[in-house]
């Protein structure tokens, strides 16, 4: 706490102006003391003795004249072990405590710690007297569910420092002294396995930031083959309301093929977190064995929680996701939906009567949007490791129609776009993710020329299939209307993939790669049908079987024996295959 | 006693500012006009200058007219006495009876903390196949009629609340026309429901200010009801009146619009109400089912734009019939396992079957050949529209799914409908 302190002089919606008595900085937690209560809020505005702050509650009952407290710190999140497996709200405040405490709703005015400060951890120092270190260097490690968690130096000591003394091995909780530092003026700093970080400020302890190459396996084969997304990657899923955003987000937060996921559900359904929240516990990690809810951690301020804290919710995400970062491994932050983020900071940029921009967006807009997706990133550590924070952002674009401000800065910025068409959901072809529009700039985990040379199907078949819309099928040649069909079929047993079946839900690399090597055999096949229909039907059977064996276990007797079944129907059919598709073949298989 | 200030500074529309000190925000107080008295609502403190909206409006207020503070906020008398009663949208008797004061509740409460939530579990049996057997409702869920003006949606409302099984209905009506507020009183009177209902109504004559506390103080009440063990079913028509009373306000207000001159807040505010449903683990329940018109038939209009990214799916209404395609229950699937083996096949498979008759309508209208095919999905549609989509049709869930078998027995050989031959061979009709 500073001394400055200062008295209400208006209040509009979530924001209130107070005028103080001393210093105050931008960013700054402000407390507006509302009898017992303590409203939290952040200083967006400074104007002389004005100040302009955002508070993170419903703001009724606050008078002209009522007490403002400031804190000296700029809004930050906890940082230490304890942080996986929990609930947060926007600020970080665990949610399940918070429920114990205050019962079905959310009172205003409880803040409780972020990090248990009771539970013991097993510690093991990495460092002894005499070290030197700087800041995020390693000074000890406890285990954290199937993790090494790294205590480290803390990243808002900026110094280098000579270890005076560190504990012993032993078992310890987040406030214990674990060490003491001595600066290069010899002042000496106690630190704990905790600290504190602002949640608007990238953390920046790497070595160096690399481009993201490797492929950040999402078990989703239109993603995965098609629309690849990289490890320190950034993505967007934009779509109009029921098109799928929210399940595809649920299958990639369950089978990514990352170390930690953070899913930040931000202004949207309470009862879609309530899912993630009870399913999680039950599921298991195939990577570690443990619970999936192990992995993961959920900041949530859906859609009726206070306006401000959902602004906050997405930074608080990063933040932690950046901390994980730092120790080495793969970390996933889904954000769902970033829209509702950017329209927190429409409701703010209103109220301050900045000039608006396009639908009332603030002119600051496309820089916010880019400065978060920057946050993400594949970097190497000091000690040569690699460790990453991947960035998916859902989209709700007003009407469905991608040509608004928020759409539009974010494909500015990411690295691809799954873009899901109301057209392909309203048909049930699951993921909606539309084929001709959606893009990556990722390699993925086929080489780009297969996947170009099986993508032309998609396109052409569709052409096709928009100009038999006016000519009819008497009107479309049978080598046109193959192409039709192969399109059809590419997109019915590979693109579309069943979220809730066991198995097709989550598919590896492995089985992509095989699974695609059957399809290009079928697309670079000529056949000889007597007519169209004939070529339906035949088509329509094999759809059938490949569709059946998506669901079959990999490797099984029952795959292994419908593989066959397929193999040999199709081949009874092929009367010739294209060149470049047995190149591919050749590589594939 | 507070403090009486009888000068206002300026009255814009529906607001007017007064100089005043010790006020909250968020605070109610008096107007004193010369048509009565009118409550008003802080909104706005800035320095010593307080603004107020005015429930009954701004129009002949006087800068001379006396404004009181009381001292709190919104609030609403909670009590099993409401039962049965009927009041405006500030919660004045509508009907004959007294003016209640006892137990008064805060109305626009805070949320329900997330992880105090549970997975939907019931179905809600409405009698319409359309609902029960292809969208099915769920308790705590919440869910909007889209449809244009004209279509019977406030019938539509009137007959799921009076089959639903539910303890209590909380009517919250926004911009009512007389006639449809005297129909939803005389239906829920004839069927004996009426002691079991609260009604909000605020009517198209009524002042602005009024139709933006209904959805609120329907829901706190709904709120206590559902606390003390009860199943709630809140009804909300029409909700596009409602985001209209919000674009009013905030346009007299000079706020700047986001889209079509509605504020920027829509989806918040929308939100913060469609949130209300809940299904409380060891108590009762909200469900709420509201009416969202579409001016033009435009589902990208700003209200059902922003209420379809809040709602749990929406029952599109069209041509006096629930359609199949635009409507989605997004709960569903949570409980539609656990009815009768056949029921996620039925309400598939129809439904696919139905897609491709209204392709071949499409294709018979440009003038293309009919096939013997062709010919089964045209007898096939106009019976699946006759005996399941039509609103007459009042069967429950079990004899719907009876009625699908026939239908498609009736039109195909079991093979062509695409359904699993272990479920045919069960159920396909004998004979
Ligand atoms: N992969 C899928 N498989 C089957 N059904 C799906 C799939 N994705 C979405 N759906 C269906 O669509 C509904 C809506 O999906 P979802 O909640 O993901 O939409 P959304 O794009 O997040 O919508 P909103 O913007 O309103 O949040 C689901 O409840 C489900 O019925
Ligand atoms: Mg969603």
């Amino acid at each position: 706490m500073t001394t400055t302190k200062g008295s209400v002089t208006g209040v509009n919606g979530n924001m209130v102006t107070v005028r103080v008595d001393g210093t105050v900085s931008m960013n700054e937690v402000a407390y507006i003391v509302l009898g017992d209560k303590r409203l939290k809020a952040e200083v967006i505005r400074v104007r002389g003795d004005l100040v302009q702050t955002q508070v993170f509650e419903i703001t009724k009952g606050i008078q002209v004249g009522t007490p403002a407290e400031f804190s000296g710190e700029m809004l930050a999140v906890e940082l230490g072990p304890g942080l996986l497996g929990k609930i947060y709200d926007g600020l970080q405040n665990p949610l399940p405590e918070v429920a114990l405490k205050t019962g079905y709703f959310l009172e205003p005015g409880v803040y409780l710690d972020a990090l248990p400060r009771d539970t013991k951890w097993q510690w093991s120092p990495s460092v002894k007297p005499g070290d030197q270190v700087e800041r995020a260097d390693t000074l000890g490690t406890v285990p954290e569910g199937a993790f090494t968690h790294r205590v480290m130096v803390p990243f808002n000591l900026f110094d280098s420092y000579t270890v005076k003394s560190v504990k012993p091995a032993g078992s310890y909780s987040v406030k214990d002294e674990m060490a003491v530092l001595e600066d290069s003026k010899g002042v000496s700093h106690a630190v704990s396995m905790m600290f504190e970080w602002p949640v608007k400020r990238a953390v920046d302890c790497y070595a160096e930031r690399l481009k993201p190459t490797e492929p950040m396996v999402t078990k989703n084969r239109i993603i995965d083959t098609f629309f690849p997304v990289a490890k320190g990657g950034t993505y967007c899923i934009p779509g109009p309301f029921g098109a799928g955003k929210t399940v595809l987000q649920q299958v990639t937060s369950r089978n990514a093929d990352v170390d930690i996921v953070i899913i930040a559900a931000c202004g949207e359904r309470a009862g879609e977190v309530v899912e993630t929240l009870k399913e999680f516990p039950e599921l298991l990690d195939p990577r570690t064995g443990k619970s999936l809810m192990e992995r993961t951690i959920i900041v949530c301020n859906t859609s009726s929680m206070p306006v401000a804290a959902r602004e906050a919710s997405v930074y608080t995400a990063v933040t932690m996701a950046e901390y994980y970062r730092q120790m080495g491994l793969d970390v996933l932050l889904l954000a769902d939906s970033t829209s509702r983020w950017a329209q927190a900071m429409r409701e703010m940029s209103g109220r301050l009567e900045e000039i608006p921009g396009e639908e009332a967006f603030p002119a600051y807009l496309e820089s916010v949007i880019a400065s978060f997706y920057e946050r993400a990133g594949i970097v190497s550590l000091k000690s040569g490791e690699k460790g990453s924070v991947t960035i998916g952002g859902t989209v709700s674009p007003a009407g469905g129609n991608f040509e608004e401000p928020v759409t539009q800065a974010t494909l500015k910025v990411v690295g691809a776009f799954h873009g899901l068409s109301r057209e392909r959901s309203d048909a049930r072809k699951y993921p909606a993710i539309h084929p001709l529009e959606s893009w990556s700039k990722y390699k993925g985990i086929m080489d780009l020329p297969w996947v170009e040379w099986a993508h032309w199907y998609l396109e052409r078949g569709s052409e096709v299939g928009q100009m038999m819309k006016v000519v009819g099928e008497e009107g479309t040649s049978l080598d046109d209307f193959l192409v039709y069909l192969k399109g059809e079929y590419l997109d019915a047993v590979y693109l579309q993939q069943n979220s809730f079946d066991p198995i097709d839900a989550s598919v590896s690399p492995e089985r992509q790669k095989a699974m695609f090597a059957k399809v290009v055999r079928v697309l670079g096949s000529s056949f000889d049908f007597k007519d169209k229909e004939a070529a339906r039907s035949w088509f329509n059977r094999l759809r059938q079987m490949f569709l059946d064996m998506n669901s079959l276990e990999w490797g099984s007797d029952a795959f292994k024996a419908a593989d066959k079944d397929l193999v040999s129907f199709a081949a009874d059919r092929s009367i010739g295959l294209d060149t470049k598709a047995a190149r591919i073949l050749e590589s594939l298989e | 006693m507070k403090k009486v200030y009888s000068r206002i500074e300026s009255i814009t529309g529906n607001v007017i500012a007064v100089k005043a000190l010790d006020v909250a925000y968020g605070e109610l107080a008096e107007v004193q006009t010369r048509f009565g008295m009118s409550l008003a609502e802080v909104i706005r403190l800035d320095e010593g200058l307080v603004s107020l909206q005015v429930f009954a409006g701004g129009r002949g207020i006087s800068t001379g007219d006396e404004v009181r503070f009381l001292g709190n906020p919104m609030r609403v008398s909670f009590s099993d006495a409401l039962k049965g009663r009927i009041f405006t949208g500030a919660g004045e008797p509508r009907d004959k009876g007294p003016a209640l004061s006892e137990n008064l509740i805060p109305i626009g409460g805070p949320s329900v903390n997330p992880v105090n939530r549970i997975i939907p579990r019931e179905m809600i049996r409405t009698g319409i196949p359309m609902i029960d057997l292809f969208n099915t409702l769920v308790k705590s869920q919440k869910l909007p009629i889209f449809s244009v003006s004209g279509e019977p949606y406030n019938q539509l409302l009137a007959r799921i609340a009076m089959q639903a099984e539910v303890d209590l209905i909380v009517l919250g009506g926004m911009g009512l026309k007389y006639d449809d507020y005297l129909f939803f009183k005389d239906t829920l009177e004839e069927g004996g429901a009426l002691q079991n209902t609260v009604m909000f109504v605020h009517t198209a004559a009524d002042p602005v200010v009024e139709c933006l506390m209904v959805p609120d103080i329907s829901l706190a009440v709904a709120e206590r009801f559902a606390l003390k063990g009860l199943n709630v079913l809140v009804l909300l028509t029409d909700m596009t009146n409602f985001a209209d009373s919000l674009k009013e306000i905030s346009i007299t207000q000079e706020q700047v619009p986001s889209n079509r001159g509605y504020p920027g807040d829509l989806y918040s505010q929308l939100a913060s109400r469609y949130e209300k449903a809940v299904d409380f683990a060891d108590s009762g329940s909200i469900t709420v089912l509201a009416v969202t018109t579409m001016p033009g038939d435009d589902v990208t209009h700003p209200v059902p734009d922003n209420t379809g990214y809040i709602t749990e799916g929406q029952f599109y209404l069209k041509g006096g019939r629930i359609e199949p395609f635009g409507s989605l229950s997004r709960l569903k699937q949570q409980v539609n396992g656990k009815t009768r083996a056949d029921h996620r096949a039925i309400m598939d498979g129809m439904i696919k079957l139905f897609a491709a008759y209204r392709d071949t309508l499409e294709k018979k209208s440009m003038g293309f050949q009919m096939s013997a095919w062709d010919q089964k999905l045209l007898k096939y549609g106009e019976l699946f529209e006759k005996e399941m989509m039509d609103l007459s049709v009042n069967i429950p869930l079990e004899k719907a799914l009876d009625k699908g078998w026939e239908i498609l027995a009736s039109c195909f050989e079991p093979q062509e409908t695409g359904l699993q031959s272990k479920l045919t061979e069960q159920f396909w009709p004998k004979g």
